[in-house]
């Protein structure tokens, strides 16, 4: 019997304690660099798409809401046709950002995405692409990798070795 | 004509007035809850999240209003009516000032009583007219739950009925001219604060509806407007419950300064808030805890404070 009345008391004094509730629109709640939410397409700081179309997102993606085609552009760099995310689908489980070969795909901490009909929130590559790197200022996928495309051959990358000559004995 | 247009203008006061209470509630209780449990409650709609009151209602009036093909249906639509009229037929009764009352009947105290037991009717119909194993394991708790603790609820008031020698309502307020009943009767006002919360079926001792354990209890079956009306009847029920307190035990309308149908509403709603403080703080007990608390403690308790206040009215009052 105290027990229940110490109870009753002590809940009667959460009556001034402080709010835990965030009043959401009116104050914002910090969400930090990393939070997953809205998916963009960012570019390299040269100001091209990252995106190769590689399909490692899609395939990463576990509710597989992302769909695209690839081609090769004159140059040799690979590009996707179109670029596609349902987010009617998405669970923003930052997979696809884990996957992607070429930082091309980022999760901001954008949430805020209501629509009133369900195909708006599928978003085509115009809707993903941004103008900027994102996370990754300096980061430009062929200048690292080995893929030759046009003015840059395989070892002529930054920290590339030329390629060993495979059918030679000679160190 | 005064004499027909008046009571009746009164009655319809006290029907509105009780209405309004009752479905400003729902918006006290999520309030007071949130208060309690360091939220803010519905507070958008309307100034204080007032409005919510209304999105609530309608809300309820466009659901649809399903009956079951398995249920008994005449009876399923009657049962929540059956809470509804005992409720209101109890409020005919109280005093809310010394001249604002339906009825000053001269038994009103054990009109109360019969018209709370009637009220184990609405539960016990809506369990079993529903057809439902849940609705009726629900109603069958209700059923018991409020059966025994009738048993001394009536008992426990009528210590305060030997002081004032009288079951008139008026009667009972007149007598707590120079100290409220809550002070020579303290053990009845416990025993029959608890008997209330059980007899409204409010938590924590809401084993009847028993969201955890029975879906919704006796209601399970009910929706829209019907659902509706068993939780504007719960409220009504605490409303009741909380005036009835305030009648019997806290001296009615009786206060300084303040006309008497303010401090009635001040006391009312004080207990109100009460029986809101107890659903935010308290578990629900086990149901085999509930009855032996009743039997075995309550029982008891009520039938000691009976003997003991009527010898001592006898040995020292007569």
């Amino acid at each position: 019997m105290w027990s229940i009345i110490q109870t009753l008391w002590k809940v009667f004094l959460h009556a001034a304690s402080k709010r835990k509730t965030v009043l959401y629109p009116e104050v914002r709640p910090h969400l930090p660099a990393r939070w997953r939410g809205r998916i963009i397409l960012t570019r390299n700081p040269a100001g091209r798409e990252r995106c190769v179309a590689c399909y490692l997102c899609a395939a990463a993606c576990p509710v597989g809401c992302i769909a695209m085609q690839a081609a090769q552009d004159a140059s040799g760099t690979r590009y996707p046709v179109f670029f596609r995310i349902n987010f009617s689908r998405c669970i923003f489980c930052g997979y696809c950002e884990e996957a992607c070969p070429t930082y091309a795909i980022q999760l901001t901490p954008d949430f805020e995405m209501g629509e009133w009909k369900r195909q708006s929130l599928v978003y085509e590559k115009e809707d993903l692409l941004i103008s900027g790197p994102g996370k990754y200022k300096d980061y430009n996928f062929y200048e690292v990798s080995g893929v030759a495309i046009e003015g840059k051959n395989t070892g002529e990358g930054i920290d590339d070795e030329p390629p060993v000559d495979i059918r030679s004995l000679l160190p | 004509m005064t004499a027909i247009t008046l009571p009746l203008l009164l009655i319809a006061a006290v029907l509105f007035a009780v209405l309004t209470v009752a479905a400003g509630l729902i918006w006290l209780e999520r309030r007071l809850l949130g208060l309690w449990q360091d939220r803010y409650g519905p507070n958008r709609v309307g100034p204080f999240g007032l409005a919510q009151v209304l999105a609530d209602m309608i809300k309820i009036f466009f659901k649809e209003d399903w009956i079951p093909p398995f249920a008994d249906r005449p009876v399923f639509v009657i049962a929540p009516a059956v809470i509804i009229v005992t409720v209101l037929m109890s409020f005919a009764i109280v005093p809310f000032s010394r001249h604002i009352m339906v009825v000053d009947l001269n038994m009103g105290v054990l009109f109360f009583l019969a018209f709370s037991s009637l009220g184990v009717y609405g539960v016990a119909l809506a369990g079993w007219s529903s057809g439902s194993k849940y609705a009726l394991l629900g109603s069958l708790r209700g059923v018991a739950q409020m059966l025994s603790y009738e048993v001394f609820m009536g008992l426990s008031l009528m210590g305060v009925v030997m002081l004032a020698g009288s079951y008139n309502l008026s009667a009972i307020v007149a007598a707590q001219e120079r100290v409220w009943f809550v002070i020579p009767q303290f053990i009845g006002f416990v025993t029959f604060l608890i008997a209330g919360v059980a007899e409204t079926r409010r938590l924590p001792l809401d084993l009847p509806e028993a969201e955890s354990e029975l879906v919704a209890g006796y209601h399970t079956e009910y929706s829209s407007l019907k659902f509706g009306m068993f939780f504007v009847g719960e409220y009504m029920g605490v409303t009741l419950i909380s005036a009835f307190i305030t009648v019997l035990f806290f001296g009615g309308w009786r206060g300084p300064v303040l006309p008497g149908i303010v401090w009635f509403s001040l006391k009312t709603c004080a207990f109100i808030c009460f029986f809101i403080l107890m659903r935010a703080a308290l578990p629900r007990p086990r149901y085999d805890q509930l009855m032996a608390f009743a039997w075995k403690v309550l029982l008891p308790l009520a039938l000691v404070n009976l003997l003991a206040t009527g010898a001592i009215v006898l040995a020292f009052f007569r």
